[in-house]
């Protein structure tokens, strides 16, 4: 565990891409398994499978700008008992390949790990072709399927490791640009699981991937505001742990939800799901909604679209109006 | 199992199945006609004289893969692992019924023997291509990935994808086959969608390619014997077939596609297929 929200804030941290954490992660997963392999479709630097690729040359298949291919070459992988891990961009896959998915990997039950890097804003510069933000809510819907999203590159090294031991098909979305590394070794992550990265009492922020980074910066102004928000990173958003977001709600009542985003389907939609049916609460789900993102520094979009600290300090008020 | 059975033993099991495929899809009420009765032949060819399997015990580690990626065929399927001994024919009956292990298109994890869930077009050949760099990477020799496709699937651009990286790391032990029926749903292939030159293209691709008379069994069993022979490039296999075979007025027919026999269509189906079982077996005697 961190040490406590003051660790966001206080000290400077590290900045690394999640991206970074996978390629370190996936060469690792290939030393302890010979049955790791991977498959990358024409973007082995950007997403940092080149590390796997250069340690494992002969457990590498470049398949080229056919994001189809990837997936059901990863199925077929699978079938002889290969632990494919497969990337491109979010945007394509499984942006553009999601009924090779569905049919050949989840229905078929393959164990394909499925890689999206520049998901989200941090995606930047390259606009709304490239910031995939409906990721979660195509990965969410498909029976059979985890969907990940690390808060920073040490949890995504984690998940990769884990990821190469889950019998089911995965999906991790990662982030381009360099986010905040704000957990440890020693932090603890396991698939399914949602951590409470600050404990309060008052109100409940539950974020993902890089928002969760913010969600603790928002955490110590709301401190000093008065408000004991607590903090759940959700790294796993499918299958979404239910209990650990149902205890802290019974405890504070009301809460903000994060993501970088649709929050139609997103881990937005799948609190409010939850809640709904097991504990009815007030609650903001920030995110993108309904919209599409566009060119920029990744500041100036999160800026733009509210998904700062700052913005989810004035989300948390909102709702705690509602819950007067 | 090549070799054990003769020309007229094979013609025989293949018209045993084509009857078990007209009541199978009467019973159904609903499916595929043509292809099926189409690829009989083939079918009959790999389960009772190509394929390396084991139908008592269908995961057997050294056997060959057959996919099929035209998930809609499958009654072809079912009638011929039936009658290699795969499970009872009196399961057939089940084709498309609630509960049933023979969905209405296959599904891996309800039938042993089904090697993998399709029906959506054009996933079969990327995922043969995934096992055969698995074996690869295994070191097993002497296994087979065979991939039986329809024509009108080749309009989809994954199966361009998978050509393209077959070619280029020599998967020399796929054996892809075409059901050249010249038909689809929507018309005759050429009008919806032309596939012509369709063996430049696949030479074009980089694999080796055979044409063949789809509906005599003896010349699929020697493509594949051939196909075998071809070193550092995967082989495509056009297999002319005739939709429809075997029963007169569904031949060549394409409102056949997607449609079943009603239960009078089925009598005179059969009626003539019978004939045809009672003349090879006199034959054999």
């Amino acid at each position: 565990m961190p040490e406590t929200h003051i660790t966001a804030v206080t000290k400077k941290l590290n900045m690394e891409p999640t991206r970074k954490g996978f390629g370190r992660g996936l060469k690792k997963a290939g030393e302890l398994d010979k049955n790791v392999v991977a498959c990358c479709a024409d973007l082995t630097d950007s997403t940092q499978i080149s590390m796997f690729k250069e340690a494992f040359p002969d457990r590498f298949i470049e398949i080229g700008v056919a994001e189809q291919n990837l997936v059901t070459v990863g199925a077929g992988l699978a079938a002889m008992g290969k632990i494919p891990f497969v990337s491109s961009y979010a945007a394509f896959s499984p942006g553009r390949n999601w009924e090779q998915i569905r049919t050949t990997i989840c229905l078929n039950d393959r164990p394909v790990k499925i890689i999206g890097s520049h998901a989200g804003l941090y995606t930047g510069a390259d606009g709304a072709t490239h910031q995939m933000l409906e990721d979660i809510a195509l990965m969410r819907a498909l029976p059979n399927m985890v969907v990940l999203a690390p808060c920073d590159s040490i949890e995504a090294e984690k998940m990769t490791l884990a990821m190469a031991k889950d019998s089911r098909p995965n999906y991790m979305r990662l982030a381009r640009e360099a986010t905040p590394v704000l957990t440890t070794e020693e932090t603890p992550f396991e698939i399914g699981k949602a951590y409470v990265f600050d404990k309060g009492k008052d109100v409940t922020i539950i974020a993902t991937g890089t928002m969760t980074y913010q969600a603790l910066v928002a955490a110590e102004q709301l401190y000093k505001d008065g408000i004991d928000a607590e903090v759940i990173h959700c790294g796993t958003i499918k299958p979404l742990d239910g209990d650990t977001i149902v205890k802290s709600l019974k405890k504070t009542g009301a809460v903000v939800t994060v993501e970088e985003a649709q929050i139609n389907g997103g881990l937005g939609g799948a609190v409010a799901e939850l809640l709904g049916e097991e504990c009815p609460s007030p609650l903001v789900r920030m995110g993108m909604k309904d919209e599409f993102g566009e060119s920029g520094k990744p500041d100036e979009l999160l800026e733009h679209f509210g998904l700062t600290a700052k913005h989810i300090r004035l989300a948390v008020h909102t709702v705690l109006d509602k819950k007067k | 199992m090549a070799d054990s059975y003769s020309t007229e033993e094979l013609e025989l099991i293949a018209v045993k199945i084509r009857e078990d495929i007209i009541t199978m899809l009467e019973e159904a009420g609903s499916g595929h006609s043509a292809g099926p009765l189409g690829l009989t032949d083939i079918f009959t060819a790999l389960y009772f004289g190509v394929l390396k399997h084991d139908p008592k015990n269908p995961d057997w580690e050294k056997r060959d893969i057959l996919l099929l990626s035209n998930g809609h065929t499958v009654p072809v399927r079912y009638a011929t692992m039936a009658n290699a001994g795969y499970f009872e024919r009196s399961e057939l009956k089940t084709l498309r019924k609630f509960k049933s292990r023979l969905q209405g298109h296959p599904e891996r994890l309800k039938l042993p023997g089904m090697e993998t869930t399709s029906g959506p077009l054009g996933c079969g050949l990327s995922q043969a291509c995934g096992m055969s760099l698995g074996m690869r990477m295994n070191d097993e020799h002497h296994r087979w990935v065979y991939v039986v496709m329809g024509d009108g699937e080749l309009n989809e651009g994954n199966v361009w994808e998978a050509a393209m990286l077959a070619s280029k790391y020599r998967l020399s032990n796929i054996i892809g086959i075409i059901d050249r029926n010249n038909i689809q749903i929507d018309g005759p292939t050429e009008s919806v969608m032309p596939l012509e030159d369709l063996k430049a293209k696949w030479e074009a691709f980089g694999w080796h390619v055979i044409e063949i008379d789809g509906n005599n069994i003896d010349a699929v069993i020697d493509a594949c014997a051939m196909a075998k022979a071809v070193v550092e490039k995967p082989v495509m296999i056009i297999a002319h077939t005739v939709p429809g075979k075997g029963v007169d007025f569904m031949e060549y027919d394409f409102h056949w596609h997607g449609m079943p026999p009603n239960e009078e269509q089925a009598k005179v189906a059969l009626k003539e297929l019978r004939t045809l079982q009672g003349k090879i077996e006199s034959e054999i005697d």
